[in-house]
């Protein structure tokens, strides 16, 4: 990312911060321009010279905390950290280590040339106008379909030859018959005093018998028709009559 | 002028955009590429040598009738047409890379720059001068970008090839001989 003091800056949609620089368009192009202002021979740069005046530049221009120009200036200071280390004279595996920034720069200043190049040619296109402003066409619309019905549901019936058999559930209302409880509760209260909770449901209870039962129940208990004990938890809990019990 | 090349013109008058060869034998099937070849010579020396405000340029690949750049300030002035908006040195610089490297990858482009370009892309892309050609082979798979039509008719050139040779630019990427 650009980053710098004074130009304006559009928020991309990704919600990343782009500032664009004003006067450089990047940590290669401020260079370039130190060393076209320090007339330096772009093939013996040097080094400490230049890399002084690169973080001077950052700094005048607000650029301290621009990760592109920090690393360049990081790059600069290496190189010149390198030149500093002692070698032979005579060796040849020696390589400069200022090189790929030279290939780096030129490569750069290359680009820059095709761009003006490029800016030249649009500047020439835009001058020559084509004939007046024609609007582009509009997408056109779908032309209109034209079947009969019976094509229509042939198609349909094709589609639906394709798909495999539907299941269909039928969803049945299930509601819960608390009174048919109670009444089978205080009946069965009326001819036995003590019996298990097991005894109120029938032979083979659905999850719907059960729950009316058990509301039923609770709804008993609670208006003290009848009492309700639990030896200990998750036990098997005995019902017997409650104080509010009558005979019907 | 020729029958031919008098429909030649009509039918640039009329077209809103560049037309390209293989398109014009729509208007005539019994002339072959050769006959609007020459149709298109003797309509652009019609214009050059009888002092016309146009000219019959090559562009995108095709033919098109633009005024002559002469005309460009008055015509501008007179608001009877504007010149498009210039792009950013960012946005040329993009294009300069795509434009000889492609199809090429974000991150050659950024490389090449020393600056990240996303945004940049993605400018150009929605002006429709470059696209997604592909994506690499390698990893992550990239997308690759490339120039579209719209990008030579925005320089006015005919073809890549009108883009000036890397032997012509003044800065050779070869080291001094002295080197080494």
């Amino acid at each position: 990312m650009t980053a710098a003091g004074t130009a304006t800056s559009p928020v991309p949609a990704d919600g990343a911060f782009v500032v664009t620089l004003d006067r450089y368009a990047g940590p290669l192009d401020l260079l370039l321009h130190l060393i076209r202002r320090e007339e330096i021979d772009i093939w013996d740069i040097p080094i400490a010279r230049i890399a002084d005046q690169f973080l001077r530049a950052m700094h005048a221009l607000g650029l301290d905390e621009a990760a592109e120009y920090l690393e360049m200036a990081a790059r600069l200071l290496r190189i010149k950290a390198q030149l500093l280390l002692p070698r032979r004279g005579d060796d040849l595996a020696w390589e400069d280590p200022r090189h790929e920034l030279v290939r780096r720069l030129l490569e750069y200043q290359q680009v820059r040339e095709i761009a003006e190049w490029l800016d030249g040619a649009a500047r020439g296109r835009a001058s020559r106008f084509a004939r007046g402003f024609v609007p582009p066409a509009p997408d056109t619309p779908p032309p209109p379909l034209e079947f009969t019905i019976e094509e229509l549901l042939e198609a349909v019936q094709r589609v639906l030859s394709m798909m495999p058999d539907p299941v269909i559930h039928r969803v049945v209302p299930r509601p819960l018959d608390v009174e048919a409880a109670t009444t089978r509760l205080i009946e069965t209260l009326g001819s036995r005093e003590r019996f298990g909770w097991r005894e109120v449901l029938g032979p083979s209870p659905t999850t719907v018998d059960v729950l009316s039962s058990l509301v039923a129940l609770l709804e008993l208990a609670r208006s003290g028709w009848l009492r309700l004990a639990q030896s200990r938890p998750f036990t098997p809990f005995v019902i017997s009559r409650g104080p509010a019990y009558q005979t019907t | 002028m020729d029958q031919r090349t008098r429909l030649l013109e009509a039918a640039l008058f009329a077209a809103p955009r560049p037309l390209a060869l293989d398109e014009l034998s729509a208007l005539d099937a019994e002339a072959t590429d050769a006959d609007w070849l020459g149709a298109i010579q003797e309509l652009r020396e019609h214009y050059d040598h009888e002092g016309h405000g146009v000219e019959l340029v090559e562009i995108a690949g095709g033919y098109q009738v633009l005024t002559r750049q002469a005309f460009a300030e008055a015509i501008e002035r007179a608001a009877f047409s504007s010149r498009p908006v210039r792009l950013s040195t960012a946005a040329l610089e993009v294009l300069a890379i795509i434009s000889y490297r492609q199809p090429v990858g974000r991150a050659e482009v950024e490389e090449i720059r020393g600056v990240s370009s996303a945004g940049v892309l993605r400018l150009l892309q929605e002006r429709g001068l470059i696209e997604v050609s592909g994506r690499s082979e390698g990893l992550g798979r990239p997308l690759l970008y490339a120039t579209t039509p719209q990008f030579l008719e925005y320089l006015g050139l005919g073809d890549l090839a009108d883009l000036p040779r890397s032997d012509e630019l003044t800065i050779a990427l070869a080291p001094p001989l002295a080197d080494g």
